[in-house]
């Protein structure tokens, strides 16, 4: 006899039905509505700027800043949901653990050893010095105790990445590089055109891995036990996860610089209305934090028109606003 | 049929398990119980390959589970621990899905919905099917934990406390529920209880664990005894025959 010959539930006396009832509505409407947002930012996108629109400054500066937008936003939305699933902890996000910042260390050693190396030579440094500060983070958080406090974790994230951001800006001080780290650690779209951006199709790339994996991530998202139970190799599955995070974060930080609280925000404000299983959540995720940036990015391009504000800079405004909002209302 | 063979566990320096040698027979529901920090619960886990032994060896189905590949053993078994608590925000239907994913990989078929259903309608989660586990009651969600193991459909269900945070009716359907499954399914049910009339009268067989070793094995008759209670728990509590079964007055 199977399980599937036991129908008799636990204590209903009549066997109820547990076939497929439809989803609730907002989970249903949401990716349309998602989408078609974005397909109008994307259009508003293409015709703002201080230039007048001619084919020319489409192909060169717009489209690739549009793209540029598209793909940064969606891989650091994807970045933050990911490590808060692996970290099992919602307040995280790689600006916030040391990841950006480990970033920035790379960025800052081969700027002042090797100046002449090649901007793909460069990431590759970064994204080294990433993956070594994320995993020095997680093996940081391998001593807090499994039952402390939420807190403790966001914590001992912002104490790691902050030890990492004095050492770089005391180096980058005496270097006289003070004002080229804040240019990197501020994320900017104005210097995006054709040629300056085709990097970022790496965290395409990782997006896609991410997708296909999708899965796995949200088995290991149940803790180490539950994931260990269901046979998945639960310290390789991390590992792989946090890899991607350290690689989209270094790529973004070379490309357009940190933007701040998006990993933080979009994965779980769609979290509300979407949950977290992945192979539902991930494209939705992905679309908003590029309608986040989008966003962003048009009101740096048009608040101060004809001149810009760095984008990282609004992006960190409104992040900051809403994730207290957030916070605040979580007290149920 | 799980054999532990001289497991040992320690600690920093505190042992756990101390030599522990036990055969759990196939079929039927085994209970584990004894007092707090007798190494009941890293018992179950080093069964259920969630701990390392630092000696020994235990096999379950003849599968030594310290070399067995992951994912071949949740086939074999699935195991249920005592934390509920999830960060990912999940509904039911996504987590008991899970409990396919040793077979499935992720990509259910029809039969793994089907039988995604059936372990949802068991443990009466039907209405609740779409709902996040975040907004449930602590036993909604444990039964949806529980419906996740069984959506697993392996011949041995280890479960650690698995009425945690049940109200009574809840807690004795469950119990009636895993001798159903133990009688019907022919799984082999491992279970942790603290509730010793639970195990009294749901188990075939209960083993008595103390400081980190077997205390004693046997049938509920065998164990549900005046002197041998009083020495396993430091406590005196009268047992009395009730409806042929054995239980213990622990409560005055």
């Amino acid at each position: 006899m199977s399980l599937l010959e036991l129908r008799q539930p636990l204590l209903s006396a009549a066997p109820a039905a547990a076939e497929s009832r439809r989803e609730p509505r907002a989970r249903r409407l949401f990716p349309a509505a998602m989408i078609t947002l974005v397909v109008v930012l994307v259009a508003l996108s293409l015709n703002v700027g201080a230039a007048d629109l001619t084919l020319d400054v489409l192909f060169t500066s717009r489209i690739p800043r549009t793209l540029a937008v598209l793909l940064a936003g969606a891989a650091m939305a994807i970045g933050g949901l990911l490590m808060q699933l692996l970290v099992r902890n919602r307040f995280v996000e790689p600006a916030t653990v040391g990841t950006t910042e480990s970033a920035g260390v790379g960025l800052l050693a081969v700027t002042i050893l090797t100046p002449g190396m090649p901007i793909a030579g460069k990431m590759a440094v970064a994204i080294i010095t990433a993956l070594l500060g994320t995993f020095a983070f997680l093996r940081i958080l391998r001593a807090v105790p499994p039952r402390s406090s939420l807190i403790v974790v966001p914590l001992v994230g912002i104490m790691f990445s902050g030890v990492i951001a004095s050492m770089t800006t005391f180096v980058a001080y005496r270097t006289d590089m003070l004002a080229t780290l804040q240019v990197w650690m501020t994320g900017d779209f104005s210097g995006v055109i054709r040629g300056r951006f085709e990097l970022l199709w790496i965290v395409a790339g990782v997006l896609v891995v991410t997708y296909l994996v999708a899965d796995r991530f949200t088995v290991a998202a149940l803790g180490r036990e539950h994931a260990i139970g269901l046979g998945l190799d639960y310290r390789r599955v991390v590992a792989l996860g946090m890899a991607l995070v350290a690689v989209t974060s270094a790529v973004c930080v070379v490309v357009v610089g940190a933007l701040p609280f998006l990993g933080l925000v979009v994965p779980n404000l769609v979290s509300m209305i979407m949950g977290d299983n992945l192979r539902r959540s991930l494209p939705v995720v992905a679309l908003s934090g590029s309608a986040f940036v989008l966003v962003c990015d048009l009101l740096a391009r048009t608040i101060n028109h004809p001149f810009e504000v760095p984008v990282g800079v609004v992006v960190g405004v409104i992040g900051g606003i809403v994730f207290l909002v957030m916070l605040l209302r979580q007290r149920r | 049929m799980i054999e532990v063979e001289k497991v040992s566990k320690s600690y920093d320096r505190a042992l756990v398990l101390d030599d522990v040698e036990v055969t759990i027979p196939t079929g039927g529901i085994t209970s584990i119980i004894g007092p707090n920090g007798a190494g009941k619960s890293t018992l179950l886990s080093i069964i259920a390959r969630l701990l390392d032994a630092d000696a020994g060896t235990v096999r379950v189905a003849g599968h030594d589970v310290a070399t067995t590949d992951s994912r071949e053993l949740a086939r074999i078994l699935a195991v249920l621990r005592q934390d509920n608590h999830l960060t990912v925000r999940l509904t039911v239907r996504d987590l008991v899905a899970f409990g396919r994913y040793p077979h499935s990989g992720g990509r259910n078929t029809p039969h793994d919905h089907d039988l995604i259903n059936a372990a949802i309608t068991y443990l009466d989660l039907g209405d609740l099917a779409d709902r996040y586990l975040d907004e449930m009651s602590g036993g909604q969600r444990q039964r949806a934990f529980v419906a996740m193991v069984l959506a697993q459909d392996t011949d041995h269900l280890l479960l650690d406390e698995p009425l945690n945070n049940l109200d009574m009716p809840h807690s004795r359907a469950m119990m009636r529920q895993l001798r159903k499954a133990a009688d019907e399914l022919d799984k082999t049910v491992v279970l942790v209880v603290h509730d010793i009339n639970y195990a009294s009268c749901y188990s075939d067989r209960i083993i008595a664990m103390r400081d980190g070793r077997i205390f004693a094995t046997g049938t509920p008759e065998e164990i549900m005894r005046r002197d041998l209670l009083g020495d396993l728990y430091d406590m005196d509590m009268p047992v009395e025959e009730f409806g042929g079964r054995m239980i213990a007055y622990p409560y005055f």
